[in-house]
């Protein structure tokens, strides 16, 4: 059940480039355990929003905080460590490893603790948790192949895999829907529930179907701004978000 | 470049690979020993250069083959560990050890200053960072000529006190001294990488120079490894330097120079980059070839610039490479 | 000769070697900018012309001739670079790199088996003297240089009023967006990359009577242009003239009071610094 302090909490947080403003003082709140939806028009902020969130984009001004910490000025691989976890947009697996070398990087971080981590690991202990990871996701047997071989839904899989290695707290998923055939996308979807019994999950899509089966709760943005949050139903009926996203 | 595929670092079956690794690179190591007992004098005094330079051309591949970021500088690392070495030797009449000792410090320090600064580019930046810093490097040596001896150098005969063994004292330019050393400078290089790039570490390298962004959304300071690799990679370097002044006994500007960075990019892709023993092999091949051109003209460089075309065009992956490609992907 | 005449004899030396590099810088700046690629061999295009004008003016007596005959063959050259070295490797930038480093060396070793070791001479075309108070000054200089600022203003008019000038801008711009509207990029690689050599070889043609020809002065030539470029911004003709101005003036003052190794460690150390503080390092992109 949520709980009353936010997990995670963006406040008055801007973006600009140049003379546009991309994101313009957003105050975000998600609470732990939920599946979270943001959707909107292209360029209406989500992905530059949840950079600033994982770090890959400095903000212009504002602030993010996360388990009550300011994680403003933290870099994102810091941020990695917290349990803040981003899967790309498009496909960014290491196309010329292997899966289980894929894997097993993000694997290896937990592991790694202090210098004697770092030099020397029980190889067992890699290999156990990706194995894990792989069951996890359904792509168990196929370990020893290029990641480039993997077809595309297969790399979806993949990259989520690499996320679950990590153990977050709040998984951020950019688009990961995209370019899925409508049975891979149902199987995801029964992915993301069970992981959402031990993570967060934020999620940007556009397929609305997806919102509407997986979300509780949904955030519409537009214009760098957000214009409304609700259940799926009640932003399926909100008149504005009609008018400006799902009226097109 | 580095774009032949690459060794498959580990899937539960590899870890019984793991032994024939470790043997292949002692056979090596054991085939090299070995040769100088069967080898000409003039064959021994080539293979002691081979190796001290392969150990220059395996540092050299820890940053450029395996994290991906290409250096037109490490001639600096080289002659820092030279000029430090020689130069306490020369001046203050050092012992081998701690002048040794100093080359591989040298090395150090010198990447640590060079990476905390160049390692702020990336790419071509990175690339033309490292050549300035050399070329600063070399200008520097050449200004102080009087106590670097600039381009014409100096010897260090006799300044160097001999090897002491038990009773025996053999001077560091003794053929099978000289022979061993390298072997033992080259085998340190050798092993450290191997056992670096099996690491968990390097397969963070591995993994920066095959998507940095990816690899830094997963948790790591990616500026903190590469600045590790730089450091490693000078340090071996340096370490090379330091072996090379001991061993051949000179120290000189010309290895500060352009070409000499060129050199282990050179020896690095033809060999393969990428392959813990590509360095050795690449700068095996380019140093007889060489050897043998040098007897035929005067613009034996020539043969530099055909050979890294020939690699540009055709042949990426490099010796090594290409037979890790073909029929051993568990090289690593 | 008191500090004002040295001073004034640097600063003349400065904007002479100053004008010279920017033809030079220019050309490599443009393949930079165009083509997206380092030519390391750049320098050699610089040498080719120095060396290929020797021999013209040597056999046919008339130096005009080779300041005009070693630009056209060495833009051939280039061509055929680009042709079956360039474009095989799809202008890929590691690959680039290395290869143009072996054509640096090849370049290098064919001109020393030709040519010879030594550096040699060319007298110059003309001898006059321009008289200062304080010394007389070599008039041909004065001639190069005005050669020079006269090349540049035309490779100017090229590159803003003609078409093939519009069309290396956009391809700079925005590779796709300009194949996307028509734009031959083959070609317009090709007559970027041969115009940055044949800027280079004009230059090195044009100081063969000042500095005499020698197979190993690419490399100089080259480490300069990196300087201009990376100081005065790719693909930019203002910077370019601003840095090589920069770069030659401080040169000759530094050369003439203290030494010229140090100008040069300064030049380089100036370089370092300009691409740590420039956010988007060499293309002038900003990343975030």
């Amino acid at each position: 059940m949520a709980s009353l302090t936010p997990l995670l909490e963006t406040v008055a947080l801007t973006r600009t480039f140049g003379g546009l403003c991309a994101v313009g003082a957003v105050d975000f709140r998600l609470h732990r355990g939920e599946i979270r939806a943001i959707i909107g028009p292209n360029g209406a902020g989500k992905t530059t929003l949840v950079s600033m969130i994982c770090g890959r984009i400095r903000p212009t001004s504002g602030r993010i905080v996360f388990r009550g910490r300011d994680i403003t000025q933290l870099p994102a691989h810091a941020r990695v460590a917290l349990g803040i976890v981003y899967t790309f947009q498009v496909i960014s697996v290491f196309k010329r490893l292997s899966i289980y070398d894929n894997v097993a990087l993000p694997a290896q971080r937990r592991l790694m603790r202090g210098l004697r981590g770092r030099l020397a690991l029980r190889g067992r202990a890699v290999t156990e948790r990706v194995d894990a990871v792989l069951g996890e996701v359904g792509l168990r047997g196929a370990a020893g192949r290029p990641a480039a071989s993997l077809p595309y839904g297969h790399q979806r899989l993949l990259e989520l895999a690499m996320a679950l290695a990590l153990e977050p707290e709040m998984l951020v998923l950019d688009e990961p829907t995209q370019g899925l055939a409508s049975d891979e996308i149902a199987g995801l979807s029964a992915l993301l529930r069970r992981i959402a019994q031990e993570a967060t999950v934020l999620l940007i899509e556009h397929n609305m179907q997806v919102v509407l089966d997986l979300s509780q709760r949904v955030t519409v943005m537009d214009g760098g701004r957000i214009i409304a949050e609700g259940t799926p139903r009640e932003i399926e009926a909100n008149p504005e978000v009609q008018r400006v996203y799902l009226g097109r | 470049m580095m774009e032949g595929p690459v060794a498959e670092l580990g899937p539960a079956a590899a870890e019984e690979r793991r032994r024939p690794v470790r043997a292949l690179h002692l056979a090596i190591l054991a085939a090299l020993l070995a040769a100088q007992f069967v080898a000409s004098p003039f064959q021994r005094s080539l293979l002691a250069r081979i190796m001290v330079l392969g150990a220059y051309a395996a540092g050299y591949n820890v940053l450029v083959g395996y994290t991906g970021l290409m250096s037109l500088g490490h001639a600096m690392f080289f002659a820092a560990g030279m000029y430090a070495t020689g130069l306490l030797t020369y001046y203050a009449g050092a012992g081998a050890a701690a002048a040794f000792a100093a080359g591989l410090a040298a090395g150090v320090v010198v990447s640590i200053v060079v990476g905390v600064i160049a390692l702020r580019t990336s790419g071509v930046a990175f690339l033309i960072v490292t050549l300035m810093f050399a070329q600063v490097f070399y200008l520097t040596a050449l200004y102080f000529n009087r106590i670097t001896g600039g381009d014409q150098g100096l010897i260090l005969a006799g300044r160097l006190a001999p090897l002491r063994l038990g009773s025996l004292e053999v001077p560091f330019t003794d053929p099978a001294v000289r022979y061993n050393l390298a072997l033992g400078v080259f085998a340190a290089c050798f092993l450290l990488t191997l056992w670096l790039v099996r690491s968990p570490v390097g397969r963070v390298l591995i993994a920066v120079r095959e998507n940095e962004e990816r690899t830094r959304m997963l948790g790591y300071n990616t500026f903190a490894y590469k600045l590790v690799a730089l450091v490693v990679s000078g340090g071996l370097s340096g370490m090379a330097g330091g072996g090379y002044t001991l061993l051949f006994s000179y120290l000189g500007a010309s290895f500060a120079s352009v070409l000499f960075s060129i050199y282990p990019l050179l020896w690095t892709l033809l060999g393969g980059a990428g392959t813990t023993i590509g360095p050795l092999v690449g700068t095996a091949v380019m140093t007889y070839l060489l050897d043998l051109a040098s007897g035929v003209t005067d613009s034996y460089l020539i043969v530099v610039g055909v050979a890294l075309v020939l690699i540009a065009i055709r042949f990426p992956a490099g010796i090594m490479g290409t037979i890790r490609a073909r029929w051993a992907r568990w090289l690593p | 000769m008191n500090i004002e005449g040295q001073f004034v004899l640097a600063v003349l030396e400065g904007l002479v070697s100053g004008l010279v590099l920017a033809l030079t810088a220019l050309g490599l700046s443009l393949v930079f900018g165009v083509m997206r690629i380092v030519n390391v061999a750049h320098g050699e295009f610089f040498m080719l012309g120095a060396v290929i004008a020797w021999y013209v003016s040597t056999a046919s007596g008339s130096f005009a001739l080779a300041v005009l005959a070693a630009p056209v063959l060495v833009g051939a050259i280039a061509l055929s670079i680009e042709r079956f070295v360039l474009r095989p490797i799809h202008y890929a930038p590691e690959a680039t790199i290395v290869a143009t480093i072996g054509l640096l060396y090849i370049l290098e070793q064919l001109v020393l088996i030709v040519f010879g070791p030594s550096p040699r001479p060319v007298a110059p075309p003309f001898y006059f003297r321009v008289d200062f108070p304080w010394f007389g000054y070599s008039g041909y200089k004065l001639v190069v240089a005005g050669l020079a600022a006269a090349l540049l203003a035309a490779t100017w008019l090229i590159i803003t009023r003609t078409r093939l000038g519009l069309y290396m801008r956009a391809t700079q711009q925005d590779r796709e967006m300009a194949q996307a509207f028509g734009v031959p990029v083959h070609r317009i690689y090709a007559a970027a990359f041969s115009l940055g050599a044949v800027l280079a070889a004009v230059a090195g043609a044009l100081v063969v009577p000042v500095r005499q020809a020698y197979y190993l002065m690419g490399l100089d030539a080259l480490l300069l242009s990196f300087m201009v470029v990376i100081i005065g911004g790719l693909g930019d003709l203002r910077g370019t003239l601003a840095a090589s101005l920069l770069i030659g003036l401080t040169d000759g003052v530094v050369s003439i009071f203290f030494s010229p190794t140090l100008a040069r460690i300064v030049a380089s150390l100036l370089v370092v610094l300009v691409l740590i503080a420039r956010p988007g390092g060499l293309s002038g992109e900003t990343t975030q």
